[in-house]
């Protein structure tokens, strides 16, 4: 319960700075200003400015925008070609779930971050293509986890009913198995959210993600890397707002896991 | 016969994953030989680097003399340069190796503890202390982890190098110092997301009925779950941990790139960047190789670990 | 051997077991039986000194030869006696031994933890030789074996040699047959009495099965609702209960008679929560005969070793 409402509150911040900034934001985030260069916190720059003179809370405030986009891309890649793709392996002939299995294996031997450089060297670095990359890496977790959720519904008993009156496989699969493995995908798109937002932190600082103009947080950290000793305030905005996103997903993904599956709670519900 | 049939399909899942990196540098735009030659190449100058490239050749004939060369140890040689690239590939691989061992031992000394302890205590303050602090840790990203360890040790307290790299065997103490930081920035962020699974999977073991025995036996609750369950919760961590490490390999790149070390990671960034194509799938092709070689021995090591799967597979 | 007095297990403020009090001589085998919920296997963990964190025991609980009450002793008096002086054998055999770990070395094991023997070989011969007392075959190959690769009846033979293994003084066994086939069930039962039997153990036998406590018991006492109900040897509680909670079970397991309706005699109701037993008499809104005076708890009528707690028994009434 702890987890889900801090997650809740955690996400629903970076949600609604990402929202507001369309609408509003103090500054131009991407307004080089020689003669504003590095200041520090202000009445009018709360976070203080950069090292081109660019309003910290401004790029803050947009940078959220681009979390949010890459998170659903990664996701949503990942879990709208993961899902059926289990679903199908545990649904379909046992041929094309050792099919699936053999696929999701050999995805498993790229890594995330050699798929971005990969997509990175063939289309271009562009927070599209990398996440894009992260989301097909991604997809052999919702792919295993849509496969082992499916089997169990497959084998309770209200499904070899509704086999018996005659329902067919796909039938079976869109009315009692995506409901019910509904909540667990969920979960993990939770999960991936934050997962997803380190690896745009980490491509953004090899020069592999996000592209200038576009404030992101991690091009903040990467732009600011050696002010480190002078301006640490540089490194530790951005940084905050990365750990705090990440933790406000992985933590919504938990209070959210708890919900679903009660056996669990107490067992990682203090987590 | 389950680890023949094991190896079997490592060797399928290599092969075909060898057909996808070759495809896809096949179908990326650019002419190597062009790239090589600059823009005022002639005509028979380009024909004649492509045929000495081998890129004039059909695909097929292209793809089985590149797989031939990796099988005999032959890794062609840069389209830039000229170098030969098996030797300086295994220079690299051996700095990543490293680094990543080095990671890994840090991972595992800091999270078996701790996850151990977060899950014995989970009701106390203490277990959910340890929690907390894997779960933010978990959130930095390790190139932040490093940047502000070089600030403290090598730039404030000058205790330690802010980056390069010594080979162990020209100065092992040098190489030693040298591994601390970038081993600490990559293992201690690994160290925190194993942290939560280590603590979940004893936490799983602690409410086993074996372990119910092992108490009835007469074992203390510490001595109970040391004997009898940590081997038991090792499964599923040596599972996480595989995937760490696959992960660690690539991943690297970035601590690499924060202190300056001459990596795997480090090559393929250059080689993207030089549009070097054959250094790219050369070194993709390796670290493709190595991730499946981290699977397979983790799902041999299960059997060593679980008797119970020695059949069943 | 032992003695428990005024135990009294709760969650929190919810009482689970109010004011349990029995003797068990050694060499003597008493029962204790009683419907899932009514506290049985939670006393018996109480006794054992193996409660979970969340529940906690009050009361006295004593072992012939400690001075201590166990209720509340330290986890070092506890765990030095648990395995030598008390041994249990539980519920789940398919789950009770260590999966990655070979049989020989577990039941070995028991003999180590208290130095009962020296080395290690001293404690595999004698590991091998209580796989033989609880009649398994081919002991040295069956000791290199992985619980997995066993039956749920040889697991809880396993089970109870380890239990058997440091001679204990008193032996739990809970429900240890409820998850084996009926056929395996008697010889397990056999070789239960036979190792509290040779070591004149006290044996308490927790089960919901009467024709269980009929074979292997001598005396009985009846749980329900955290109490003890009744009690008495088994010829007696068995063939004359008093308490209607006794005569209900007793009712409930006769297959043979049917009543008016030509349906077999069950108790009226479910067993409660824990927590939602009416006050008074924890059995009266199940009972038939209950009135006004059950609303006011019933005092025990008779012997400890012998009576009941019933204001209306079923011999007349107290």
């Amino acid at each position: 319960m702890r987890n889900l409402v801090i997650g809740a509150v955690l996400v629903g911040l970076i949600v609604l700075a990402a929202l507001i900034s369309f609408l509003w934001t103090p500054f131009d985030p991407t307004q080089v200003d020689a003669a504003l260069r590095l200041q520090g916190p202000s009445g009018a720059h709360w976070l203080g400015t950069d090292r081109f003179g660019r309003d910290l809370v401004s790029q803050l405030m947009v940078g959220a925008r681009t979390t949010l986009y890459v998170g659903i891309v990664a996701v949503g890649v990942a879990a709208l070609v993961g899902t059926p793709l289990g679903v199908f392996a545990a649904a379909g002939p046992r041929w094309l779930g050792e099919i699936v299995l053999r696929a999701n294996d050999l995805v498993l031997a790229f890594p995330a971050l050699l798929l971005a450089i990969m997509f990175g060297a063939a289309f271009g670095a562009s927070t599209l293509t990398a996440m894009i990359a992260i989301g097909v890496a991604t997809v052999p977790s919702f792919a295993r986890l849509a496969r082992a959720s499916a089997l169990q519904v497959l084998s309770t008993e209200y499904v070899l009913a509704a086999r018996s009156a005659g329902r067919t496989g796909p039938a079976i699969s869109v009315r009692h198995v995506l409901p019910n493995i509904a909540g667990l995908i969920i979960v993990q798109c939770s999960v991936s959210f934050g997962i997803a937002v380190l690896a745009e932190a980490a491509l953004s600082y090899l020069g592999l993600g996000t592209q200038p103009p576009t404030p992101s947080w991690g091009r903040m950290l990467q732009e600011s890397q050696e002010l480190l000793a002078v301006q640490p305030r540089l490194l530790i905005v951005p940084g905050v707002a990365i750990a705090l996103a990440v933790l406000g997903f992985t933590l919504l993904g938990d209070g959210l896991r708890d919900r679903f599956d009660p056996r669990l709670e107490g067992a990682r519900a203090q987590g | 016969m389950a680890l023949l049939r094991k190896a079997g399909i490592f060797l399928l899942t290599l092969a075909i994953a060898s057909v996808l990196v070759f495809a896809f540098m096949a179908v990326l735009p650019g002419d190597p030989a062009q790239v090589a030659l600059g823009v005022n190449a002639t005509p028979e100058l380009l024909a004649q680097t492509r045929h000495a490239f081998g890129i004039d050749r059909p695909l097929p004939a292209q793809y089985t003399d590149w797989v031939g060369g990796l099988l005999t140890g032959n890794f062609g040689r840069s389209y830039i340069t000229g170098d030969a690239i098996g030797p300086q590939l295994v220079d690299r691989f051996e700095v990543t190796l490293w680094l990543v061992g080095a990671a890994t031992v840090v991972a595992v000394i800091v999270a078996v503890p701790l996850g151990t302890l977060a899950a014995a205590r989970h009701r106390k303050a203490s277990g959910t202390v340890v929690s907390g602090l894997s779960q933010l840790g978990a959130a930095i990203p390790a190139f932040l982890a490093g940047i502000v360890l070089v600030e403290i040790f090598a730039v404030s307290l000058r205790i330690l190098p802010s980056g390069g790299w010594t080979p162990p065997d020209a100065d092992p103490v040098a190489f030693l110092k040298g591994l601390v930081l970038p081993a600490l920035s990559l293992g201690l962020v690994q160290a925190a997301v194993l942290t939560r699974y280590v603590r979940s999977a004893v936490l799983d073991v602690l409410r086993e009925d074996y372990l119910r025995t092992a108490r009835a036996k007469g074992l203390k609750p510490a001595q109970a779950l040391v004997r009898h369950g940590l081997r038991n919760a090792a499964v599923p961590v040596m599972t996480v941990l595989g995937l760490q490490l696959a992960t660690l390999l690539i991943g690297a790149v970035v601590v690499e790139r924060v202190f300056v070390i001459p990596g795997l990671g480090s090559m393929l960034l250059d080689a993207v960047g030089s549009r070097d194509l054959i250094v790219v799938q050369d070194v993709v092709m390796v670290l493709v190789a190595a991730v499946l070689v981290i699977n397979l021995l983790v799902d041999v090591l299960y059997t060593v670990v679980d008797p119970r799967l020695r059949r069943a597979r | 051997m032992l003695k428990v007095d005024g135990l009294n297990i709760a969650a929190g403020e919810l009482p689970l077991v109010s004011d349990v009090s029995f003797t068990v001589a050694g060499g003597e085998r008493v029962g204790l039986i009683g419907e899932s919920g009514s506290g049985k296997s939670l006393t018996a963990s109480a006794v054992f000194g193996l409660l979970s964190d969340d529940v906690s025991a009050a009361g006295s609980v004593r072992l012939e030869g400690v001075d201590e009450n166990l209720v509340g002793a330290s986890e070092n008096l506890l765990s030095s006696l648990r395995g030598s002086r008390l041994a249990m054998v539980f519920q789940e055999p398919m789950t009770a031994l260590n999966p990655s770990m070979r049989i020989v070395d577990q039941v070995a094991e028991a003999r180590l933890i208290h130095r009962t023997v020296g080395d290690r070989a001293a404690a595999h011969r004698d590991a091998l030789r209580l796989l033989e007392q609880v009649r398994l075959r081919d002991v040295a190959e069956l000791g290199r074996a992985y619980p997995h690769q066993l039956s749920g009846g040889q697991r809880q033979r396993v089970l109870l040699a380890i239990a058997l293994a440091n001679d204990p003084d008193v032996l739990i066994c809970d429900e240890p047959t409820t998850a084996l086939d009926v056929t395996v069930q008697a010889q397990l039962l056999d070789l239960i009495v036979k190792g509290a039997k040779e070591r004149t153990a006290a044996l308490l036998f927790i089960t919901h099965d009467l024709a269980v406590v009929a074979t292997v018991c001598e005396r009985v006492l009846v749980m329900y609702g955290g109490r003890i109900v009744e009690s008495g040897p088994v010829a007696e509680v068995l063939t004359a209960p008093e308490h209607r909670y006794t005569k209900g079970l007793l009712d409930a397991s006769d297959l043979e008679t049917v009543d008016e309706g030509g349906r077999l005699h069950a108790i009226a109701g479910a067993v409660p929560a824990a927590g939602k037993f009416p006050s008074g008499c924890v059995f009266r809104n199940r009972c038939p005969r209950a009135d006004e005076q059950c609303e006011v708890s019933p005092p025990w009528f008779g012997e400890p070793a012998h009576g009941h707690a019933c204001w209306h028994p079923v011999g007349g009434d107290a």
